[in-house]
């Protein structure tokens, strides 16, 4: 199956680069068509790539550490927690003085939902709480953003804020690149070896333990690796939901439910899917270009629905 | 028939365990040996389940500690232990519908397995035996969740049996099993310490204690109230002081079933 992937994701990376306004960009030939090639589409290409499969793999790892399929940074408030802090960086005036001043904040502030999630697992709040708890998460960052963009002097903040949160990666040149590349992929080595564990905690937390998992280290390390790669890809993006969702549970029954054996399909399948939708919505006749996290979370919504339907008919309810 | 320090598979020495104020276990003395089925006993709340974790290495007492083979528990690295003692919780249940055999195989991960990876001859045997155990070759590939209970208990059974671990701790493995299912589960613990290893059981059913296992540990009030044979350790003076019931202590082929009868009046 990777294979299959991995093809996939080379066809659309290679697509990312020929589609927009001017097609094929290379084939005409002069300056101006590879500086449209190395300017604009190659980083938005990479970070399309780099961004949906952290994503992904967040997802996958935040479902198997969580043990619940509808854990997604998105949906529990992770990259709403990563986007205020990212706000924060930015209307402080940090991110002009400091230049990783912006996914340092993403970061941290991921990481600090993720904590809060895990503490609320541990004391044993069952699927719907962790939901209603993401739902209050989300809420709350996104009533802190609406707060600090109040106090902002400038503005058009609010504006480009919303935009901003909306989730795109249209103009990101190679200095985004740059910042946020090193620390999703720093990330995702952090948590890609930590699969046996989470094939372990399919029998809980005790049990896990006892077949010599240290839960309080993989806690830790999960944390560290989901905050790098979500705070990262939401300090230069924006929240694009549903990925993290989605990805999984293409993934999950072609690998009989292994949550170890889901973590690289799903980072494969969450890059196919952002390089898709974002080719997607430059082909959409909309008069300006859709936003790309609006447009995952039209087809992702849905999704959640069907996947919260189908996991209480055929697994939960047990 | 307590066994001395230095033979045991695995000891508690004084251990005390707390959970907020409340004392759970007082002044704990325990060993356990190779090849023996030992039955823990006692009333709900006594601290049977506690004792079990304790064995585990899943709760630090407050004081005492636990030993196995002599060293003390906290001082061993976690996959060492985990590779040493297998640990089957109450209703043991999984979070995702795997396949039976990937469960089974969960069992092996103390000894480096890794479900994601192509497993190794060693793996792979040690998991067609701990299924062969459970009579579960037939339900290896199928998903879990398309198991009976009784079928999925087995299953979690097997992975535990997969460690082939010196030392198996199994807490009310019967709980919810008809009687040939609890029968089976109980001929396979028997098995297990033939085999050679030191099975701990958390047991509500006295006649089944009494008739599969060597030694039954009696807890009542937070302490160890007797320990010894079924003869023994059933006896009239003592499990009617430590369940607060009149039994009606009944043999059968030599084995003593105690039945429940009525309260003090």
């Amino acid at each position: 199956m990777n294979r299959w992937l991995l093809l996939l994701v080379a066809a659309l990376y290679l697509l990312s680069l020929a589609v927009g306004p001017a097609w094929w960009p290379w084939r005409l030939g002069s300056e101006v068509g590879w500086a449209i090639v190395w300017e604009l589409r190659l980083p938005r290409a990479t970070l399309g790539l780099l961004i949906g499969g952290v994503l992904g793999l967040s997802g996958a790892v935040l479902q198997g550490w969580l043990r619940n399929p509808l854990a997604e940074p998105g949906v529990i408030g992770v990259s709403a927690c990563a986007g205020f802090a990212a706000v924060c960086a930015f209307y402080s005036g940090l991110a002009a003085a400091f230049v990783l001043a912006l996914p340092l904040a993403g970061i941290a502030g991921a990481a600090l939902a993720v904590a809060l999630l895990m503490g609320a697992v541990r004391a044993g709040t069952g699927t719907v709480s962790l939901l209603l708890m993401g739902v209050a998460i989300n809420a709350i960052a996104a009533a802190l953003i609406s707060l600090v963009l109040a106090l902002s002097p400038n503005p058009f903040a609010y504006q480009e804020i919303s935009l901003w949160l909306a989730g795109s990666i249209v103009d990101r040149d190679l200095r985004y690149l740059a910042i946020a590349a090193p620390f999703m992929i720093l990330g995702a080595a952090i948590v890609l070896g930590a699969g046996r564990w989470l094939d372990a905690l399919s029998l809980g937390e005790d049990t896990a333990r006892s077949l010599g998992a240290d839960t309080r280290a993989l806690g830790l390390r999960l944390t560290l690796g989901v905050g790098l790669m979500v705070g990262a890809a939401t300090s230069v993006a924006g929240v694009i939901g549903f990925v993290g969702l989605i990805a999984p549970h293409l993934v999950r029954a072609r690998v009989d439910f292994r949550p170890g054996a889901t973590l690289v399909p799903s980072m494969l399948v969450g890059a196919a899917l952002v390089l898709g939708a974002d080719i997607v919505v430059r082909l959409l006749p909309t008069a300006s270009e859709l936003q790309l996290g609006v447009f995952t979370s039209l087809v992702g919504a849905p999704f959640l629905v069907r996947a919260v339907r189908k996991a209480h008919a055929a697994w939960l309810a047990t | 028939m307590s066994t001395t320090a230095a033979a045991a598979a695995i000891a508690v020495r004084g251990l005390v365990s707390r959970r907020g104020p409340a004392v759970i276990l007082d002044g704990i003395d325990l060993a356990f040996a190779r090849g023996e089925v030992i039955a823990i006993v006692g009333p709900n709340g006594v601290g049977k389940t506690t004792l079990l974790r304790h064995l585990a290495g899943l709760d630090a007492p407050a004081a005492g500690q636990v030993e196995l083979r002599g060293q003390p528990l906290e001082s061993i690295a976690p996959a060492l232990r985990a590779g040493s003692i297998a640990y089957l919780p109450q209703a043991a249940s999984a979070y995702w519908p795997l396949r039976a055999r990937d469960l089974v195989a969960l069992g092996r991960l103390p000894h480096g397995a890794d479900l994601s990876r192509p497993t190794n001859a060693a793996d792979a045997q040690a998991v067609q035996r701990a299924l062969m155990r459970v009579d579960g070759l037939r339900l290896a590939d199928r998903p879990i969740d398309t198991l009976s209970q009784g079928e999925r208990a087995r299953m979690m059974m097997a992975r535990a049996l997969a460690t082939e671990a010196a030392v198996l701790l199994a807490d009310e493995p019967v709980a919810s099993l008809d009687p040939a299912y609890a029968l089976e589960t109980m001929t396979i613990l028997r098995a297990e310490a033939a085999r050679g290893a030191c099975v701990i059981v958390v047991l509500h059913d006295l006649g089944l204690a009494a008739r599969f296992a060597d030694r039954i540990v009696v807890l009542a009030d937070h302490k160890v109230a007797a320990d010894g044979p079924p003869a023994v350790a059933l006896a009239a003076g003592v499990i009617d002081a430590a369940y607060g019931v009149i039994f009606r202590h009944t043999t059968v082929d030599g084995v003593p079933q105690p039945v429940a009868w009525e309260r003090p009046g």
